[in-house]
Formats: structure tokens, C-alpha cells, sequence
């Protein structure tokens, strides 16, 4: 028996899959937003703040990047309503994924800002900076610089990941098309399709980092 | 109300289905080594169509999601005139994942290696495969293993999305578990710890490599 594709069913309801696409987007930017807040407290918290804090920064970092993502998830979204936290499913998928990518941006923060030497901090606080000043023109913005296509990927990295929610149905890209294939059964093609969708907005978003560093830091070299 | 009580004997339960998890791993680290040497071995190789061909497999790769590739995989087996099932689409799936990784890390590292090198080795008449078999690999081999072992931790943690193909490794056995007993912390919490398990002795391993090849540092300047 051989295998006869059907795009047209799929094609037809190609708005339901854009709209996925646009889901799949918000559920990345608005973790990668709270993720990379995290990142930046946590990074400064582990390079500068007291023993304990440092500590308590390097147990999350480590717990988050040696377990599954869909481990955590399933945690957050099966444990917390037992503490008392009702949450829907999109809202469960936004704190599984801050929190994932929270962890994978403090490392990363952190590894910009030990590059940054002593003795630009030495330096400005002998020019009388304040700690504010220091934190965000001497140590924040070139870390970031020097970070920034790691961090970058691991934005691209989260975008592929939110697909894992559609395991607790989270509504978005791989959700939508897994539905669309238990009403249509054309699972192969819709996944190709899907995959094309995912191919294109992660090269969208590589072109958008290259192309937005050069804006960001283009007068702070 | 539960059915019954998360107890030593769903820990043990748990305990077990990682093997299932591990045996995937090892699968994915064996196949997906392999195909990496090969696409390695093209990404350097002196065949420009090959060349890009291979470069096109690990941007395709790389830039969707494994769980949509394992969706595809197992639900194209029909386009052969197979029946879907979990485990061999799961180990097609990421052996051909991991191949694209491999293959991007090694070829770093066969990259890494001086230039000197293969122009010494062309000048005392050395062939293109006896270059890259008996001088740069050996030496690219050493660079290559720090983020190998990385990417081992990668390939642990992602044998989980298997599950959601009903693969019926740790995290599907958890929430089978979760199911019947109710006890989401405990048995999410046990699985998690699982999976620590498994992965952060790779991790610990990774770094000190790393530290070998002379990077990190404390900071000592108060702010």
C-alpha cells in the first residue's frame, strides 16, 4: 500500500495553524521577558550578592538545567493547584517556561559578566560611579554584549521548546496541530507543515537577533 | 480520592522505567555519533553539493522542534507501509536529532584545528581521508569532548517528549503514576530527582573538561 499525500484539508485551515503560530510567539516572548528578568537578578544575585543568595541562585540554576522541561511543566501545572494556586493551562505553561529558560539565562548572564575584568569596576568606582550606574553602564550592558548570541539562541532554543506544552493542551502551534489531526487523520502532512511553520519563525528570529545587535549596540562599542 | 498512595513501590516503579529513558539516551548518543562523524566528514569534505546538503540536514534539524520531528517520524512511518510504533520512531527520531548536533560540535572542533596542520600534512603527501583520519581528527577528537558531554544532558532530558508519542519511558510512567495516586508533588518530585541523577554527573563532568581546556574564573572585586 503506498502512502497518498493530502495537503488540501491541512491547507484549508491554514489560518488555524497561523493563529497557532502567532500563540506559540506571545508564549515566547512574554517567558523569554520573565525569563531574562530572572537572568539578570540572578546573575548579579550568584556574581555579587551574599553567600547565601549566590548559593540559593546555583541550586535553581542546576536543578532547572538538569531536569526536563516537561518534567517541570507537569510539576507546575499538577502540583501547584494542590498549594492552593488554580491555573490555567496557558498560565501554567508561562511560569514552566520563565522559569526554564530563567535558569538557562542566569548561567549565561553570568558568564558576561565574568568576562567583564576587575578593573573596569575598580576604575569606575574610583571615577565616583554610582552602584547603579556601575551595574548598568559598566557590568549589565557589556555582559549582555559579550553573551549576546548565546543568549540569543537560547531565546531561538525556547521558541522550539514551547511546543513541549501542548502536552498539558497549552494552547499554541503543536496544540492546534494536534488537534487538526484528530479531526482530519492527516497527521503526517499537518506535522510537516507545522514543521515548515516552526523552520520558517526560527530562521525569522535568527535574521531579527543578527540584525537587532546591530542596532542595540551599535554606538556602545 | 486516590486510588492508592505514591510508597516505595511506585518510587521503585519509577526507578525502573528510567531504564527505559537511559536506554534511549544510549541509542541517540550511539546513532546520532555516528551519523555526526558522517555529517562532520561531509561538512569538511571537498564536495560542494554534498557540503550544502549536509549543511541544509542540520539547519532543518536545529531549527524545529524534536517533538514535531518525532510526531512526523512516527506518523510518516505510514508513508512506508508501516505500522506507527513508539519505540523505533522514537530512536529514528533521535538518532537523526542528535546526528545534526554531533555532527555541528564536531565539526567546531575539526575547524579548531590550526590550518598548519593540514597543509603540513599535505606537504608530506598526505591524502585528503589519511589528513583528516591520522592528523586532525586525533587532535580534534580532544576539543570535541567537552561539549559532547553537554550535549549528553540534552539528550537525557529530551527522551522525556518521547512519552508524548506513548513511549512509555520515566516521564510517561509518571504521569500514569500521578493518575492513580494523586500525589503530583512527590511523584513529579521523584522523577525529577531521577533525571538530576542522570544528568548532573554529565553536567559536573562537561564543566571540568571545560576548566581543562582553561576557562572560568571567580570574581574577586565587591560591588
Amino acid at each position: 500500500m503506498t502512502y497518498v499525500f493530502h495537503f488540501g484539508p491541512i491547507l484549508a485551515r491554514i489560518d488555524e495553524l497561523l493563529y497557532g503560530a502567532l500563540r506559540t510567539l506571545e508564549l515566547t516572548i512574554v517567558s523569554v521577558a520573565a525569563g531574562l528578568l530572572v537572568g539578570v537578578l540572578g546573575a548579579l544575585g550568584r556574581s555579587f550578592g551574599p553567600r547565601w543568595l549566590a548559593a540559593a541562585v546555583g541550586v535553581y540554576v542546576e536543578l532547572i538545567r538538569n531536569t526536563p522541561l516537561l518534567v517541570q511543566l507537569y510539576f507546575v501545572f499538577f502540583s501547584l493547584p494542590l498549594m492552593g494556586l488554580k491555573l490555567t493551562s496557558d498560565q501554567a505553561a508561562i511560569l514552566a517556561l520563565s522559569i526554564h529558560l530563567g535558569a538557562y539565562a542566569v548561567e549565561i548572564l553570568r558568564a558576561g559578566i565574568e568576562s567583564i575584568p576587575d578593573g573596569q569596576i575598580e576604575a569606575a568606582k574610583a571615577l565616583g560611579l554610582s552602584r547603579w550606574q556601575i551595574i548598568r553602564h559598566v557590568i549589565l550592558v557589556p555582559a549582555a554584549r559579550a553573551v549576546y548570541p548565546a543568549l540569543t539562541s537560547q531565546f531561538v532554543l525556547q521558541l522550539m521548546g514551547t511546543s513541549i506544552v501542548s502536552a498539558i493542551a497549552a494552547e499554541e502551534l503543536t496544540a492546534v496541530a494536534n488537534n487538526m489531526a484528530m479531526q482530519t487523520f492527516r497527521n503526517f502532512e499537518i506535522y510537516i507543515v507545522v514543521a515548515v511553520i516552526y523552520f520558517v519563525l526560527v530562521q525569522l528570529c535568527d535574521a531579527g537577533f543578527r540584525l537587532s545587535s546591530r542596532l542595540i549596540f551599535r554606538w556602545k562599542v | 480520592m486516590s486510588l492508592r498512595e505514591f510508597g516505595w513501590h511506585e518510587a521503585l516503579f519509577l526507578l525502573l522505567a528510567a531504564r527505559w529513558a537511559v536506554l534511549l539516551a544510549v541509542v541517540a548518543f550511539a546513532g546520532g555519533g555516528l551519523i555526526g562523524l558522517l555529517i562532520a566528514a561531509l561538512r569538511v569534505g571537498p564536495s560542494v553539493p554534498l557540503r550544502r546538503a549536509a549543511a541544509a540536514y542540520v539547519a532543518f534539524m536545529q531549527s524545529t522542534p524534536i517533538l514535531i520531528q518525532l510526531f512526523a517520524v512516527y506518523y510518516g512511518s505510514a508513508f512506508v507501509g508501516l505500522r506507527p510504533d513508539p519505540w523505533p520512531a522514537a530512536a529514528l527520531t533521535f538518532c537523526l536529532n542528535a546526528g545534526a548536533f554531533f555532527g555541528e560540535i564536531f565539526r567546531g572542533a575539526i575547524e579548531a584545528v590550526p590550518s598548519g596542520q593540514w597543509e603540513a600534512a599535505r606537504a608530506l603527501g598526505l591524502r585528503h581521508a589519511a589528513t583528516l583520519r591520522l592528523v586532525v581528527l586525533p587532535q580534534a577528537a580532544r576539543l570535541s569532548l567537552p561539549p559532547t558531554v553537554g550535549f549528553m544532558v540534552q539528550i537525557v532530558k529530551a527522551t522525556s517528549v518521547a512519552s508524548l508519542i506513548g513511549l512509555t519511558e520515566l516521564s510517561r510512567t509518571a504521569t500514569m503514576i500521578n493518575t492513580v495516586t494523586f500525589q503530583p508533588v512527590l511523584v513529579f518530585g521523584t522523577v525529577a530527582a531521577i533525571y538530576f541523577a542522570l544528568c548532573w554527573p554529565l553536567s559536573l563532568l562537561g564543566r571540568h573538561l571545560e576548566g581543562r581546556l582553561g576557562l572560568g574564573r571567580e570574581r574577586r572585586v565587591a560591588l
